[in-house]
């Protein structure tokens, strides 16, 4: 079987300055596209960017508080765990990621992982 | 070691004089009085005193006598040897000494690093003049009292805790006073933008001019400061300058003595750093990938070392959570711990706008992680303490935000909470109305709605927080009479309409978002996507020019001029103006299909070409490419003017009867970049057969003989509805100024989202016709109002954004090309 490492394998994908506040970026992985969000309060969350009803760019959408609405049909998605909120249910993959002396690391080992 | 009765004293040896040091040899002394024989090296020629009160001294309300910790007599008392104003430039590991600047060497057991933080320096030109100081010791207050005065004009560089302190300071002093931020709010580290907007309005309040989002370039003058450039080219006049942008550790004999160092010289639990014998306490260490900047932390941290050089067996330090309050007298700030951005389920927030209070408390799983109060900071410790204690408040939820004081009680249903109210319980605190005056009106008068109640007595015509209780006691007093139809709050974040909260923006000259969310007492801390967007419109329209644009609170398609597809690519449209175009544009089109691989290329509804199936990143080449042929962005995306759709009129119809093509383009490049509440399309066609189908428009012309007919409000979409004639005019001229004037109405009086057709019916026809067809004065009125915010809009945004501008918005964060390996089998 095919083993993943064990080991966290936290990789720097940039300073939290580059994405705006309440707004969002992306990261190519050959795995998958990955969104980085910021908070207004310089919280970073990571989602796969996807949204689970049509596959819409979540990180086009507008966060507020630790939400984000899809671009496509304002779905709301938390941030946190990826769940769409309200009466619509689906679930957008998280990722690990945290922040360090201002600098966002994405945790690959996990975010390369099938 | 074994420490043996009998053994000489150990020899503690302490680089640095300040707080944290200081606090060591309290701790020590108080454990273990007569273990060490202690030598202090202090850089300033001064005893130990209170860092964090240089403030009060600057504006003069202690003296540096009051703000001693340790006196000559307590170091003598403890038989502390202090070297005072000697700097210590080495420390020799292997020999175990330090070596002073005049060359004396110093034998050490022990070795404790306190050499605290330095002010961080901005490197503009200039910043090493006479008249620029920093904000760190009593040798900077000294300077900034003499440059006081003297008078004249201060700039603060910063605007963070520090930076306003030295503000209010010299505005105190008589100075006139200008704060300096790089960033869009005050003490943005520290504050949302709803308590950073508070903060602001106090500041200013004391005279103190603060402008943010300025970047210092320079600092001019030829002996001494003269005055501050900024990078957009105001110059401010300045006979001082403080820079208070931060601190960083000073580090640098530990640097130089190899221990390890990161950001802070790196120490363990016990404050241990790389060299078993020495110890580092403070602003200059760094301890769990974090450096502090405040006293409570090193307090904490002497403690834990006090204990440990003390020969206790003791927890190590943890790391600290840390709260702020701003010293500036008058100003009541409290802000402690992970205020993070929280949905509506994770924070409570309160807004007394009246009073000028903001409090939000965030909470993540019943347990309060972080809390900013303004204004009333008098439960700032209660919060705290709940946060650091991890206190499950789930059983005091409902009254958590109203304080230690009032926990329990009971919610009661709001038509029965407001009839148990006596009469002379105050309702609207903006304008001071009790509850019978308010009755008293509505039985007397025969009131029925809330406007009426607005009208009579004022009550909810301020900030409109009392909204709820008013239409309570409506309902109270009216019974079934009352009806509260069509009111429709604008979203979950107010109980006010739409219209009212425009009413607001106007009548309270609100400039802002968070100016906004504070003075009408919004429910959440950052809005909802309905409510942001709506916002940043009446905004845009009721200050154009002056109001920042935020992006953030604007749909995707505004904000990168494109729309997006179901697949996530983007369409672009140039802007054809009147739908004429040349071979010079076709071409240019279809060399940028080819080039980027566009795959659809398709004509709109509204006579564009529609180049879909763009790849987000080829967004600014593409435009700089459209651009460099002359096509600007069609604004296809837009909430405002997208489209003057033509027929070609008198030029080559045989039945045109005027220039509609040409009356067309001329209405396009008038009102082209318009920002409205929803989509504007127009038509203009040049005789009744009406081929430009402007019976249909939002706006629509149909030319004839003596003139022309403007017809308003139709629609093809969803709803199907044939336009009305507002009028006629007798020249085109006429036309475009009526017709301008009636988008300017609309912009001025629709609810976000709401199509042209749709105000126009819930407005009146009747009424909107005579304000722009009867009323001269109005209508040029509302065409100057027009005018003036087509200046501030006629911008190409695609060419901005070719340029470079908002870049991010158009690349990835970070592109990984291969994955870690993965073990074999």
């Amino acid at each position: 079987m095919t083993m993943v490492p064990s080991n966290d394998f936290w990789f720097d994908v940039g300073p939290l300055r580059a994405i705006p506040q309440r707004g969002a970026r992306t990261v190519k992985t050959p795995r998958r596209e990955i969104a980085v969000f910021r908070t207004a309060s310089d919280e970073v969350f990571a989602l796969e960017n996807r949204c689970p009803h049509k596959g819409g760019p979540l990180s086009e959408g507008i966060v507020h508080g630790r939400k984000v609405a899809c671009p496509l049909h304002n779905w709301i998605i938390n941030l946190d765990d990826g769940e769409a909120s309200g009466a619509d249910k689906g679930c957008a993959r998280s990722f690990p990621v945290k922040l360090e002396n201002g600098r966002i690391y994405l945790n690959m080992s996990v975010a390369a992982a099938p | 070691m074994l420490d043996q009765p009998n053994a000489k004293k150990q020899k503690l040896v302490i680089l640095g004089n300040g707080m944290a040091a200081g606090r060591v040899m309290d701790e020590l002394f108080a454990r273990a009085p007569d273990r060490y024989d202690v030598v202090v090296f202090g850089a300033e020629p001064r005893v130990n005193y209170d860092r964090i009160m240089l403030s009060p001294v600057l504006s003069g309300e202690k003296a540096y006598d009051d703000i001693l910790i340790h006196t000559d007599e307590w170091y003598a008392t403890n038989k502390v040897d202090l070297r005072r104003g000697e700097l210590v430039v080495a420390i020799d590991r292997a020999a175990k000494t330090v070596t002073t600047q005049s060359g004396a060497v110093e034998a050490y057991d022990t070795l404790i690093i306190a050499t605290g933080s330095k002010p961080i320096l901005i490197p503009v030109p200039g910043a090493e003049l006479p008249g620029v100081v920093t904000y760190r010791d009593l040798d900077d207050v000294n300077l900034m009292l003499d440059a006081a005065g003297k008078g004249g004009h201060a700039v603060v560089i910063g605007g963070g805790l520090l930076g306003l302190e030295a503000a209010a300071g010299l505005a105190m002093r008589g100075m006139t006073t200008t704060v300096v931020h790089l960033m869009p709010t005050l003490m943005e580290r520290q504050l949302d933008p709803n308590a950073a907007y508070l903060l602001q309005k106090a500041i200013e309040a004391r005279g103190i001019e603060v402008l943010t989002g300025a970047n210092t370039a320079a600092i001019l003058g030829d002996t001494c400061v003269e005055s501050v450039r900024l990078d957009d080219g105001r110059t401010l006049p300045a006979d001082l300058v403080v820079m208070a942008v931060g601190i960083r550790p000073n580090t640098a004999l530990a640097k130089l003595a190899d221990l390890n160092v990161k950001r802070g010289i790196v120490v363990d639990d016990h404050l241990r750093t790389s060299d078993d014998n020495i110890y580092a306490v403070g602003e200059c260490v760094e301890h769990r990938g974090q450096c502090y900047g405040l006293v409570a932390p090193l307090y904490d941290m002497a403690k834990t070392l006090a204990a440990t050089l003390a020969g206790e067996s003791v927890d190590g330090y943890i790391g600290s959570t840390t709260s702020t309050k701003l010293k500036v007298t008058g100003v009541d700030l409290f802000s402690a711990g992970d205020f993070a951005e929280g949905d509506v389920k994770d924070e409570i927030v309160l807004r007394d706008p009246a009073r000028g209070i903001y409090k939000r408390v965030v909470l993540r799983d019943d347990r309060i992680i972080g809390a900013v109060l303004y204004g009333d900071t008098a439960d700032g410790s209660w919060y705290f303490d709940l946060l650091k204690k991890n206190v499950d408040i789930g059983t005091m939820r409902n009254a958590l935000i109203l304080g230690q004081a009032y926990q329990g009680g009971v919610a009661l249903d709001p038509i029965a909470a407001v009839a148990a109210l006596s009469d002379d319980a105050e309702i609207c605190g903006c304008n001071g109305v009790c509850k019978g005056a308010i009755t008293q009106a509505i039985t007397a008068h025969g009131l029925t709605t809330l406007d009426d109640v607005r009208a009579r007595t004022k009550a909810s015509a301020s900030c409109g927080q009392c909204t709820v209780k008013v239409e309570s006691l409506l309902a109270a007093t009216l019974g079934d009479n009352y009806s509260a139809a069509g009111r429709k709050p604008m979203c979950k974040c107010t109980d006010l309409t739409h219209s009212e909260v425009r009413g607001f923006i106007l009548s309270k000259e609100l400039k802002s978002v968070p100016a906004v969310m504070q003075e009408l007492a919004w429910k959440t801390s950052c809005g909802c996507p309905s409510c942001r967007p709506a916002l940043n419109y009446y905004l845009l329209c009721a200050w154009p020019g002056e109001y920042a644009d935020d992006a953030q609170s604007r749909y995707i398609n505004e904000r990168v001029h494109a729309n997006i597809q179901k697949d996530g690519t983007f369409s672009v449209v140039p802007r054809m103006w009147g739908g004429l175009t040349t071979p010079d544009e076709l071409r240019a089109i279809a060399d940028v299909a080819d080039r980027f691989k566009i795959p659809t290329v398709k004509v709109t509804g509204g006579q564009r070409i529609d180049l879909l199936g763009v790849r987000k990143e080829d967004l600014p080449a593409v435009w700089a490419q459209l651009n460099s042929a002359g096509l600007v962005s069609g604004a296809a995306y837009a909430k405002g003017l997208r489209t003057v759709k033509t027929c070609v009129g008198s030029e080559w119809c045989r039945f045109g009867t005027q220039d509609s093509t040409g009356l067309g383009v001329k209405l396009e490049r008038f009102m082209c970049g318009s920002w409205a509440p929803a989509k504007v399309k127009l038509g203009v066609s040049g005789c009744p057969r009406n081929c430009a189908e402007s019976t249909v428009k939002d706006i629509g012309v149909i030319c004839v003989e003596s003139g022309y007919d403007i017809h308003i409000a139709g629609a093809a979409g969803l709803h199907v509805r044939q336009t009305d004639l507002l009028g006629h005019v007798d020249t085109e001229d006429e036309a475009i100024e009526y017709i301008a004037a009636f988008m300017q109405m609309y912009r001025e009086e629709a609810g976000y989202l709401e199509r042209v057709w749709k105000w126009v019916e819930n407005a009146g026809l009747d009424k909107v016709r005579a304000a722009i067809m009867d009323d001269a004065d109005n209508r040029c009125a509302l065409l100057a109002r027009f005018e003036k915010s087509q200046r501030a809009v006629r911008r190409d945004p695609w060419a901005e954004r070719a340029a470079g501008r908002e870049q991010h918005e158009f690349t990835p964060l970070a592109t990984l090309n291969s994955i870690i390996a993965v073990p074999a089998e």
